[in-house]
Parts: structure tokens; C-alpha cells; sequence
């Protein structure tokens, strides 16, 4: 083979690869964080403000590129002999003019919606539902005053409500984000911020703290369920029942003495099994309640995919509460040097706390 | 100590004599020695940092990445940031002012070469500070915590500073960042700072006095302005994060609670202080490129620059909006409403003078005679990408929106844009455009090309995508990311990206070291440029010039050589090339004795005590901590004592008469001219 040849073959799969690998990333994927698929009021309200100014720079990019680009073609040095130099021109002031103005009145046009929609977006509206948000190293606390319901890593909302999120941190800052819902907010500790947020649809919505918090920030992530005002109507009356305690003898109750000896209610509030109060635990760790019926745990990183199986599920609950810190590094919660026996026992009552 | 009369120190040492060899460079002031190893330095750390760089991008090619643990990770897109922002372009951008600004000037040195010198060993032992943390810092979890496997600490390359660059409060307090490592990198950019404070200082007296006869402000270079601009930048805020650090400092090592949240302290104000410092920083990395672009664009399309008058003043003004728009940083943070509307606006005006001065820059080469050198090519490209970031810079302005974008890559792509794109690209131009005048050898012209090729590809490619990545929700500083987002298939492109960038570096270091040796001799003004350095011969002997300049007018050495016709355009005067000859061999050639400030052994000392002061800082519990404090405050004063006492010029045997001048300004010791003073703002035309 000539080396003209090898060169013509190396390019073809050069540029067979550079195809499949933009085929392989245009095809049709699901961005459950697209920060461009608004799925509420507040995320279309920023969205509708996004494309205008996108466009708006997509010109003024190929006006300038275009410019420049002409420029070079144009004015290229061809190498002529007796080709005259260039007119020595200095500047011109009408010119200056003209480009300091353009651009100050695009942007005076792009401010006005702009300061608007801050401050329509900015405050919760009064009346509107209101939950509690704290942040802890690696995972979102929720509770709702009105209800005396406590959880963690998934946030259930109505539908077509208002949702005002008071939110704070017990640690460093954390940020609360739920790209098709909202824009993000920080979490401060000592201080309180606000988050609106509002699902048109029932759905699953995920979310990710987009702070540097720390080690394992990478695993802190979110996940919010809307349901229709009936099916959350359900949900609360689901999550105030103190869950019966297993028969004696059972594959559950072999769960509970686990839970009860292994240490895990120095950390984890159950209700109706141990109820501390905040003192006396030694790191605030999810309360494990209503565990079974959160669709994800570990800081809402397990179990992955969108729909996973029971089997699944419990494989990534087993992973776990083997050994937390490979998973979370810096986890609060350590290697309890659990057995194959005591972890199955675990998984089988704290899934069965529905 | 006091005892010690500053006159008798002086006499302790032999005084330095080396004039080529490893002790030449270690007591050196000159300014071009010292650009050189400025250069050189921040270049082995561009190396470092990219070398970082393409490790965490090894680590996230793909989802749910093993090449690197957490905290492998969090530490090196730490130390990339600190490495290529205070490492990297502001030390490379000060090799350029060093080597440049006195010659541009038309002068024999800076005002002040010791103090020089001594930011550059200041700025080489807090760089080696900072990455001593690699063997002596700690790094276990927050208390409380657990690592994998029972771990005390992470792994050695884990022990890196590893809480960001903007070390947020409290994850950089104790109780959350309980081992060393954030001290290593609080203090380390401490002493950066100081490096920086003493140049800013430096080339600001420089420039103000410097100047030689004839040279206006408004007919210095653009890049003496931008220069100009970026030292007050520095001077202003330097000392906000000087503030910052010192509090933090004080937080970790003596108990105060500033940013603690948990005793009543404020983390949103270490925000503020930080961005207050941080974001007048942007411009203190772009500016100096943007000098670099004013300079070589007019060369290669053979035309003045299009509005010097307004290049200079946007230049300014973004440096004075800059201070007003920090908190555009800040968000989502704890912020009030009004205040996010305000800071949006004020961010928006950046856009105006930025606008202004990339408008200028077409209007340049339109009309010009453009030859596509690799000078030319790194900053066509610059003025390109740049575009694209202050594109993306605007989005930022629209403050519901970034509540979408802030911490996800699509400011990872924005930043890069403006300080790859631009920065870097504009210091590569400068790096080809003078590498005649450092070298007097011509670089490899088909080497740059493949280098521009490969590096604007590269660059396109790695942070192109990073914009979309963002935008679907690629939260920044993740150390993983989960197949089920979807975002695995652009982060490969990313990666490959990066090492097209790598590859593109590495073709330039062998166009260099090869060049270097062994490149065509560089002709007497390669780029019939327009500014003083292209003067006198190639590599610029050391008294710069043999003769002192007289400047009639902006880019006068343009004019020398070229007439307009009755059109305006430009005509090369027949007595050109001979004029080019005649300067050069007169500047090479200086027929009376030139007096040039004298090296000394103490600024490097100075800076190795300021090292060892911050060591005894971070160990100021252990029983050697405190006597490192005091050793290093001691070397630290004796030899700036040790230092006041040097003559300020060699006092050479036959010679001995000599020392009546040592009032003389070090910069203007052409024994032609009676030392005095120049006037400020150029009273003679």
C-alpha cells in the first residue's frame, strides 16, 4: 500500500468514527437534568428568556465570525509582486460610535425582561406550600411543617402548586437543583434562603447538588416525585402511620433487632422503634420511616437506571450497607462490618417499611 | 538585629560577579533573565496543570469513572485551577511585562530590579509551597467521616489542597477540612500574592517614569497599557484576597471563627471578599493577551492599530467595571433580589467595552495586508474564540438564567473559552511573535501551523461541548456522573479534545527546543514591526539600548521606515532598510560605558524565607513550628537589610570614582544623559 493510500484509508475511519460518535451522541437520549426542557411555570418562565438572548447571540456570532473570517479570505497577503500596502487608516469615530451603541441598546433590550422576571421569580408567593430543606453531607433532609412528616433524598410535591422551599444547611453550602422545575438556590448554614418550585405533570424529576460541598459532592443528589393532589393527598396519609412492628420471628424482625443492635439508631430516626431527639443522635442521618417507599436512597444515587427492579434494588441496598464509604466516600455512615446474613435481614424489613 | 548597620551586611558576602551560569541566574536582575525564568517556570507549571487537566479527563471520559477517587479528583481540579490561573498565565504574563515593558519603553531595566527579582523567587518558592503538599500535607475526611477502607488519609496524590480554588467557607474550615492541605493552598496563594503585589508595584513606577524621550502615555504600546492596567488591577485587589486569606488563615491556625457558621460567622461573606478579588482576576489573566493581540495585529496586516484611543480606554474601563460585578458569581447564593438585579446589569456593561475592542480588531485587518504567520494565526484566534466566551459571558448577565447554568459546565466552557481561547492563545502569539527577540532565531513557521491547528481543534472540541454538557445538567466539580444522565457520549469528545490540546503543546515545546538551537538567525526586524524592541539586535544584549531612544510619535519606528502616498498608503522609504541596518548596529554597539544595577544574592534568600515562614505557620504547634517562624522572619529582614546595603551599581576597580552616582536611577544609566528624572506624561514632543 502506498503511503498516499494509507493516508486516504487512515482518514476515511477517522472521519467514520467522528460520524458514529456524533450519531452515538445525538441520538435520542433522555436528559433527566436538561436544563432546557422546562417541566413547570418557573422553568418555562427562564427558559423563555433563555432563547431569545441564544438567538440574539447566535447573530452576533456569525456577524462577528462572518466579519472576521471575510476579513482574513479578503484581505489575505497574496504574495504579488508591487501588490500596494494598505491604506493606513487610525480609526474612525463614527464607527466607534455606532458599535458602542448596538451593542448598549441589544442589551438595554435584553435587561428589561430580564429585571423583570428576577423579580417575579424571586419571592415565594403567600399561601404557597410550604417545605423545609436541609442540607447535610452528602444528602437533602425534607420535611413539611404542616404535616409532621420528616424524609430524605425524595421530595414529594403536589402538581400545579406552589411550592415554596425554606432551605438551610447543617454544614458547609450545598445548592438544590432540579434543572426542569427551577434555576438552582444555595443552601447557607445560619441562614435561610428560598426555592420555588412548580411541576405541571405528575412525573419523576432528578436533581443534583451543584455546590462543592465537600468529598463526595459528586454523590449528592436529588430527586423530586409530583402527584396529582389525590395520589399526595394518599402519600401524606401514607407517611403519618407509624409503621407496625414485625412479627416476632420473621425475616423483618430479624431486620429490626439488626437495626436495633448494629448501631444504626445512634444515627437513624424510626419512628415508633427509637425517637431521639436531635441531641442525642451522633450525626443526623436520614429518618428511615418510611424508607420502602422512597424510589431512591444513598443521597439519591442508588438504586440507577429510571426504572429499577425489586431485584435490583435490593442488590444496590445490599452494596451499601456493606461498605458506605467506598460508595460515599467520606461517608457519615461507616463500614458497620455487617454479615451477608444481617444485611439480607435488614434489607428485608426496611423494605418492608412502605 | 538593629544593631546591624545595613553598610556592613554588604560586605559579609563576596559580591556576585557571575555573568553567564547556574549563579548568574540565581543573582540576577535583569529584567530579560528574569522574564526568562518566569517563563520558564510558569511554563513547566502550564506542563503541571494540563498534565491535571488531562487526568480528570481521563477520570471522566466516561460515567461513573474509577481511574480516580474522590478525593484524587477534588484535589486536582483544585491545583489545575491554581496552577493555571497563579501559576501558569499570570507568572507568563509577567515574563512578557519583564521582558518587554523596558524595551517597548525604551529604557535599560525596571524601576526596581531587585524587587524584581525578588517577586520572581517569591513567586517560585510559593508555587513550590503549594505542591510540597503532595508530600507533607493531610488530608482525612470532615470529622466524623469515613474513607474507603478504613482510611486515616487520602492517597499521596489525594493530600493535594482539595477544596477548590475558591476554597469556599466552611468546607475549607476546620472541622469540614480537618487535615493541612487547605493551609498549604490558603498560604500558598498568600505568597503568590505578595509576588504579584511587588511587580504590580514595579511596573507601575516603571512605566510612570521610565518612559524615554518622547514616549507619551498616549504613544505607548498597547501592550505597555494593558500592562498598565492590569498592574493597578493587582494593586487594588491583591489586597482584598490578602484580607480573605489572612482570615481564613487566622479561622484554621489561631481559632477565630470569621466564615465558621456554627459560632455565628459568615461563609457569604467569604464570598464576597473572594469574588471582590476574583473576578477584577479574570481581567488580570485576559488583559495582558489582549495587549499581546493590539501589538501583533497591526504588524501582520501592515496597518496602524484601528482606535488605539479606544482600545486604551475600554481596556480601562473593563478594569474599573470590573470591580463592580463580583457578584455575578454569586447568584444563587445568598443574595438579595435587588442586589441580583443590579449585579446582572452591571454585568451587562462589561459586554460594551469588550464589544468595542473586538470591533477595533476587525476593523484592523480589514483593509490590511494580511499575512497568516503563527503569530498572526494565535491571534485570529483569540479574537474568535473569544467571541464565543463573551458570547456565553452575556448569558451570564440574564440572572434567571444562570440560575439554570452557575456550577454546571456551561461555565466550564464559558471560562475556558475566555482563558484558553483567549489568555492562552494570546500568550502563544506573543510567545512566536518574540521569540526572535529572545532568541534571535527564527522559529519553525510549519511546526506553528500544525500547532495552531491542532490547538484551535482542540480546543473547539473540549470546551465546544462543555456548553451543551451544561446546559443537560453536568454539575461542575463531580467526580463522577451517572450513565442514566445521558452525558456520556459528549464527555468522551471532551477527553479527546483535551489530548488533541496535549499533543498540540507538545509539537510546540519541540518547535521551541529545536528552533532554539538550531532555527534560522532571526533577520533585523522579522515582522517589519513598529515598536521599540525590534530596535536594537537579536537576543537583546543586556543594556537593551546602546543608545537612548527618542520617539516622535506612536509606533514611530513604523514611521521611520514608512511614508504615506497621496491615498494614505503606506510607502517603505527608500533608505528603509538601510535605517533598520544603522539602529540596530548603533543599539548593539554602545561606544560609551553603560552602568547596569548590580546582581545580588539576597532576593532569593528573601524568597526562600518567606517559604519557610509559612511552613512554620502551618506547624506552628509542632516544637520546631515556631523556630521556623523565627528563621524564616529573620532571613526574610536580614536580607532586605542586607539588601539596602548593596551599591546600586557595580563599583569595578578602575572605576572607583564611580561611586558619586549611585543616586542614579538604575533604569537610565546612559552616561550620555544627565540622570533626570522624565516627565510624566511626555512634556517634550
Amino acid at each position: 500500500m502506498s503511503g498516499r493510500q494509507s493516508k486516504r484509508v487512515w482518514r476515511r475511519y477517522a472521519l467514520l468514527g467522528l460520524t458514529s460518535l456524533l450519531l452515538a451522541a445525538c441520538s435520542e437520549q433522555t436528559l433527566p437534568l436538561n436544563s432546557l426542557d422546562p417541566k413547570g411555570p418557573i422553568a418555562e418562565r427562564i427558559d423563555g428568556l433563555f432563547w431569545p438572548v441564544f438567538w440574539i447571540a447566535v447573530i452576533v456570532f456569525f456577524l462577528v465570525q462572518g466579519a472576521l473570517l471575510a476579513a482574513i479570505l479578503i484581505f489575505r497577503d497574496r504574495n504579488v509582486e508591487g501588490q500596494k500596502e494598505p491604506k493606513q487608516i487610525h480609526g474612525n469615530a463614527v464607527l466607534e460610535v455606532v458599535w458602542t451603541a448596538i451593542p448598549t441598546l441589544i442589551l438595554a433590550g435584553i435587561a428589561v425582561p430580564t429585571i423583570s422576571a428576577v423579580f417575579d421569580l424571586a419571592d415565594c408567593p403567600t399561601g404557597a406550600f410550604e417545605v423545609d430543606i436541609v442540607g447535610h453531607q452528602w444528602w437533602f433532609e425534607y420535611s413539611y411543617p404542616d404535616y409532621d412528616i420528616t424524609t430524605a433524598n425524595v421530595l414529594v410535591i403536589p402538581t400545579e402548586t406552589e411550592v415554596c422551599a425554606n432551605m438551610t444547611s447543617d454544614d458547609v453550602l450545598h445548592n438544590f437543583w432540579i434543572p426542569n422545575l427551577n434555576g438552582k438556590r444555595y443552601l447557607v448554614p445560619g441562614s435561610n434562603t428560598e426555592l420555588r418550585l412548580n411541576a405541571d405533570e405528575p412525573g419523576e424529576y432528578w436533581g443534583q447538588c451543584a455546590e462543592f460541598c465537600g468529598l463526595s459532592h459528586a454523590k449528592m443528589r436529588a430527586r423530586v416525585i409530583a402527584l396529582d393532589q389525590s395520589d399526595f393527598d394518599l402519600w401524606v396519609e401514607e407517611q403519618q402511620e407509624v409503621p407496625e412492628p414485625p412479627a416476632e420471628g420473621t425475616p423483618e424482625w430479624e431486620g429490626l433487632q439488626v437495626f436495633q443492635q448494629a448501631g444504626c439508631t445512634g444515627c437513624h430516626v424510626l419512628a415508633g422503634v427509637n425517637e431521639p431527639s436531635r441531641q442525642d443522635v451522633t450525626v443526623v442521618a436520614p429518618n428511615l420511616t418510611h424508607f420502602a417507599s422512597r424510589s431512591v436512597f444513598a443521597g439519591a444515587t442508588l438504586p440507577s437506571g429510571f426504572d429499577p427492579t425489586q431485584e435490583e434494588r435490593e442488590a444496590a441496598l445490599a452494596s451499601w450497607l456493606a461498605d458506605p464509604p467506598s460508595i460515599k466516600p467520606g461517608s457519615f455512615m461507616p463500614d458497620l462490618g455487617l454479615t451477608a446474613d444481617q444485611i439480607d435481614a435488614l434489607i428485608a424489613y426496611l423494605e418492608s417499611l412502605e | 538585629m538593629a544593631t546591624i548597620a545595613p553598610q556592613k551586611i554588604a560586605t559579609v558576602f563576596r559580591r556576585p560577579e557571575a555573568t553567564t551560569g547556574f549563579w548568574s541566574w540565581i543573582t540576577t536582575v535583569d529584567h530579560k533573565k528574569i522574564a526568562v525564568m518566569y517563563g520558564y517556570t510558569a511554563f513547566g507549571f502550564f506542563i503541571v496543570g494540563g498534565i491535571e487537566a488531562l487526568l480528570l479527563r481521563i477520570q471522566l471520559a466516561g460515567p461513573d469513572g474509577t481511574f480516580l477517587t474522590a478525593a484524587q479528583y477534588n484535589g486536582l481540579f483544585t491545583t489545575h485551577a491554581v496552577t493555571m490561573i497563579f501559576l501558569f498565565v499570570m507568572p507568563m504574563a509577567s515574563a512578557f511585562f519583564n521582558y518587554l515593558l523596558p524595551l517597548m519603553l525604551g529604557a535599560r531595566d525596571v524601576a526596581f530590579p531587585r524587587m524584581n527579582a525578588v517577586s520572581y523567587w517569591i513567586f517560585l518558592f510559593g508555587g513550590i509551597f503549594i505542591y510540597s503538599s503532595l508530600f507533607f500535607a493531610t488530608n482525612p475526611a470532615p470529622l466524623g467521616g469515613n474513607l474507603p477502607g478504613g482510611a486515616l488519609d487520602a492517597s499521596p496524590l489525594g493530600s493535594i489542597p482539595n477544596g477548590g480554588w475558591f476554597l469556599y467557607a466552611p468546607n475549607s474550615g476546620t472541622q469540614f477540612s480537618p487535615g493541612t492541605s487547605i493551609d498549604y493552598a490558603a498560604l500558598g496563594l498568600q505568597i503568590l500574592g505578595i509576588a504579584s503585589l511587588i511587580s504590580a508595584v514595579n511596573f507601575i513606577v516603571t512605566i510612570f517614569n521610565m518612559r524615554t524621550k518622547g514616549m507619551r502615555l498616549l504613544r505607548m504600546p498597547v501592550f505597555v497599557w494593558m500592562t498598565l492596567i492590569v498592574a493597578f488591577l493587582l494593586l487594588f485587589s491583591l489586597p482584598i484576597i490578602a484580607i480573605a486569606l489572612f482570615m481564613l488563615t487566622a479561622d484554621r491556625q489561631f481559632g477565630s471563627v470569621f466564615f465558621v457558621a456554627s459560632s455565628g460567622g459568615d461563609p457569604i461573606l467569604w464570598q464576597n471578599l473572594f469574588w471582590l478579588f476574583g473576578h477584577p482576576e479574570v481581567y488580570i489573566l485576559i488583559l495582558p493577551a489582549m495587549g499581546m493581540v493590539s501589538e501583533v495585529l497591526p504588524v501582520f496586516s501592515r496597518k496602524p492599530l484601528f482606535g488605539y484611543p479606544a482600545i486604551v480606554f475600554a481596556g480601562g474601563a473593563i478594569a474599573f467595571l470590573g470591580f463592580g460585578v463580583w457578584a455575578h458569581h454569586m447568584f444563587s447564593s445568598d443574595i438579595p433580589t435587588v442586589a441580583q438585579a443590579a449585579f446582572g446589569l452591571s454585568t451587562m456593561t462589561i459586554a460594551i467595552p469588550t464589544g468595542i475592542k473586538i470591533f477595533n480588531w476587525i476593523a484592523t485587518i480589514w483593509g490590511g495586508r494580511i499575512r497568516l504567520k503563527t503569530p498572526m494565526l494565535f491571534s485570529l484566534g483569540f479574537v474568535a474564540l473569544f467571541v464565543i466566551g463573551g458570547l456565553s459571558g452575556v448569558t451570564h448577565a440574564i440572572v434567571p438564567s444562570d440560575w439554570q447554568q452557575t456550577d454546571t459546565y456551561y461555565i466550564v466552557a464559558h471560562f475556558h473559552y475566555v482563558l484558553f481561547g483567549g489568555a492562552v492563545f494570546g500568550l502563544f502569539s506573543g510567545l512566536y511573535y518574540w521569540f526572535p527577540k529572545l532568541t534571535g532565531r527564527m522559529y519553525n513557521e510549519r511546526l506553528g501551523q500544525v500547532h495552531f491547528g491542532l490547538m484551535f481543534l482542540g480546543t473547539n472540541l473540549t470546551f465546544g461541548p462543555m456548553h451543551w454538557l451544561g446546559l443537560q445538567g453536568m454539575v461542575r466539580r463531580t467526580w463522577v456522573y451517572s450513565a442514566d444522565t445521558g452525558l456520556g457520549p459528549w464527555n468522551m469528545v471532551v477527553s479527546i479534545g483535551a489530548f488533541i490540546i496535549a499533543l498540540s503543546i507538545f509539537v510546540f515545546m519541540v518547535n521551541w527546543t529545536w528552533s532554539k538551537r538550531k532555527g534560522e538567525i532571526a533577520p533585523n526586524d522579522p515582522w517589519d514591526a513598529r515598536t521599540l524592541e525590534w530596535t536594537i539586535p537579536s537576543p537583546t544584549p543586556e543594556y537593551n539600548f546602546g543608545v537612548e531612544p527618542t520617539v516622535t510619535a506612536l509606533d514611530d519606528f513604523w514611521h521611520q521606515k514608512y511614508d504615506e502616498d497621496d491615498e494614505g498608503r503606506a510607502v517603505r522609504r527608500p533608505e528603509a532598510d538601510e535605517l533598520v541596518d544603522r539602529l540596530i548596529e548603533a543599539n548593539g554597539n554602545p561606544t560609551t560605558e553603560i552602568h547596569l544595577p548590580a546582581p545580588s544574592y539576597f532576593p532569593i534568600i528573601a524568597g526562600f524565607g518567606m517559604m519557610l515562614l509559612a511552613y512554620g505557620i502551618i506547624y506552628h504547634t509542632r516544637p520546631w513550628g515556631i523556630p521556623l517562624i523565627v528563621v524564616g522572619i529573620l532571613m526574610l529582614i536580614s536580607s532586605l537589610l542586607g539588601w539596602g546595603g548593596e551599591p546600586l551599581e557595580e563599583v569595578h576597580e578602575e572605576h572607583l570614582d564611580g561611586q558619586g552616582d549611585s543616586d542614579h536611577d538604575p533604569g537610565s544609566l546612559d552616561p550620555n544623559q544627565e540622570s533626570t528624572p522624565r516627565e510624566l506624561a511626555g512634556v517634550e514632543d
